[in-house]
């Protein structure tokens, strides 16, 4: 045995660790984020406004299942509760209950498109060069979670919950504080006396 | 790599994919047996009896082939699009809320293996999906161009957001109580529980959720929109509401998911207040024989709970629509509320 071969077999560990490059999860990614993406241009270009709500449930239904796909479970399903059954839902009604005409209409554009794309991509510019800073070199691995809690999945929302009600409590309780005040206002803005 | 694991119930080495499917067509299967079930007691026989008359008799014996019979007829009619709807929404629309009411039946567990997906999210997930629904009512009402379509399915909207509110909080209550949203863990805590150090039949949350269980019964009745809230199919004001436009299978495919859904909501409550899969007090049964008397005892009392939602739709007439606001609002949310507020406070102290 030479001395190269005897550094090599310093340095790298016994046991290789297992691949976390999981493939059918790479592969849903790429389909998901593909929809996503032709489903984000469909909300701003189509020609009517039921249809752009429509498309947005095909993009806020996407990130739940990129959240699935991050194994938090418990975020998608919230996704899937407050997003999809709330807010879309309310989108929905507010604009069937005002004008929602069947078919085309060419009045939902403004002139307000060139401040939305540079907007746009200031916001994807700035997400981006966070996202790469904070967590370009880490690597999800997607067996982290195996073996927490036997067969079921408890353990993802129990880790969820920890998070919430220890480290995090207060911004928490904050924004818990500040839904309180939106929900007064509201009320307030609302009452006619 | 997922490697074969020996079935529990089957004792056959499966891969992951052939386990998940057997256990999706075996849900299948027993969602629609239990739905059609549930339609033939209740809408063909129960409700015929409180009205003094017999029923369907000529299909098969005493009827009990009349839905085959219905279903053969619906599938037969003519799929009819309106010339004006927006025929891609209006065509997928009761796909949406099928697809919603088969996804609340993926958690629910009828046995300590028989469940398609043993979710942590549990309880939260079957909530979530059941939330779903209300988009696919709002585009079958919008898509069909037809102004009662549209007012049934703005009511409808109006009506299942407010009610899911005192729906999930009647669930905290039992939450709080398990400490757990899993519904295998609420279910394990029902049986493993006691009541003042007896054990005898554990601890169905009925007991001390009683105010729980029927907030979540009431909100049931609204989320299913059966009589008495059932302002958006309100055949009396709006034809048939969100389903007028409906033909064929179309219509066929609300029917199934109307009933499906009652029979989910059901088996949740069952699982929720009443002890799930488990027989009153474990009786040191082996899990491989529990899967098999787990889903007779959670259909049991779901058909049982479905009764109950049918005997008070074909007793009460129909609420006004400020009525049924008024009584989410000013009653159900705040009495949920105290609920969630006593059930802490007991299980701190207790």
């Amino acid at each position: 045995m030479n001395s190269a071969a005897l550094i090599i077999a310093e340095v790298v560990p016994l046991v290789t660790p297992e691949t976390t490059f999981d493939v059918p999860a790479n592969v849903v990614f790429a389909v998901q984020a593909v929809v996503m993406i032709f489903a984000a241009i469909r909300v701003v270009t189509t020609k009517n406004i039921v249809h752009a709500a429509l498309w947005l449930v095909v993009v806020l239904g996407g990130v739940g299942l990129n959240y699935i796909l991050l194994q938090a479970e418990f975020v998608a399903v919230t996704q899937f509760l407050v997003y999809l059954g709330a807010v879309i839902v309310l989108f929905l009604f507010g604009v069937m209950l005002t004008r929602a005409p069947l078919g085309v209409s060419d009045d939902l554009d403004n002139n307000q498109k060139k401040i939305g794309i540079g907007v746009g991509v200031a916001l994807l510019a700035v997400l981006s060069y966070a996202l790469i800073e904070s967590f370009g070199r880490s690597e999800l691995t997607f067996a982290a979670y195996e073996g927490v809690a036997g067969p079921n999945t408890n353990g993802r929302t129990q880790a969820v919950s920890d998070a919430i009600f220890g480290q995090y409590l207060i911004p928490f309780e904050m924004l818990s504080l500040l839904l309180l005040a939106a929900l007064i206002g509201a009320i307030v803005l609302a009452r006619r006396d | 790599m997922t490697q074969a694991v020996l079935h529990p119930i089957l004792g056959l080495e499966l891969a992951y994919w052939q386990e998940t499917t057997i256990r999706v067509l075996l849900g299948l299967v027993a969602l629609l047996l239990l739905t059609g079930g549930a339609v033939y007691l209740y809408l063909f026989k129960f409700v015929s009896f409180m009205q003094s008359r017999l029923g369907p008799m000529e299909a098969g014996p005493y009827g009990s082939m009349q839905l085959l019979a219905e279903v053969g007829k619906w599938l037969q009619k003519e799929d009819i699009f309106t010339e004006d709807s927006d025929k891609f929404i209006f065509g997928i629309a009761p796909a949406v809320v099928l697809a919603s009411t088969f996804l609340m039946f993926v958690v629910i567990p009828a046995g300590p293996n028989a469940v398609v997906a043993d979710l942590g999210t549990g309880i939260y997930f079957v909530l979530a999906m059941s939330s779903l629904s209300v988009i696919g009512i709002l585009m079958a009402g919008w898509a069909s161009a037809n102004k009662y379509a549209l007012m049934g399915a703005l009511r409808a909207g109006g009506q299942l957001i407010a009610y899911e509110l005192p729906l999930i909080l009647a669930v905290v209550g039992v939450v709080i109580s398990a400490g757990s949203l899993n519904l295998q863990d609420i279910v394990a805590a029902q049986s493993d529980g006691a009541i003042f150090g007896w054990t005898g039949i554990g601890n169905p949350y009925i007991l001390t959720q009683i105010v729980g269980f029927t907030i979540f019964l009431i909100a049931v009745q609204a989320e299913l929109t059966q009589t008495p809230f059932d302002m958006p199919i309100a055949e009396s004001e709006l034809v048939a509401g969100y389903q007028v436009e409906y033909t064929g299978i179309r219509f066929l495919v609300y029917f199934i998911a109307e009933f499906a859904t009652a029979v989910a909501f059901a088996a949740v409550a069952s699982t929720l207040f009443l002890g799930g899969w488990q027989l009153p007090g474990a009786w040191g049964i082996s899990d491989g024989a529990m899967n098999a008397i787990g889903p007779i005892m959670i259909s049991t009392k779901a058909v049982l709970l479905v009764g109950v939602v049918f005997w008070v739709r074909f007793s009460l007439p129909r609420f006004r629509e400020d009525q049924l606001q008024k009584l989410a609002w000013k009653v159900l949310i705040p009495l949920a509320l105290a609920n969630i507020v006593v059930t802490g406070v007991m299980k701190v102290v207790f």
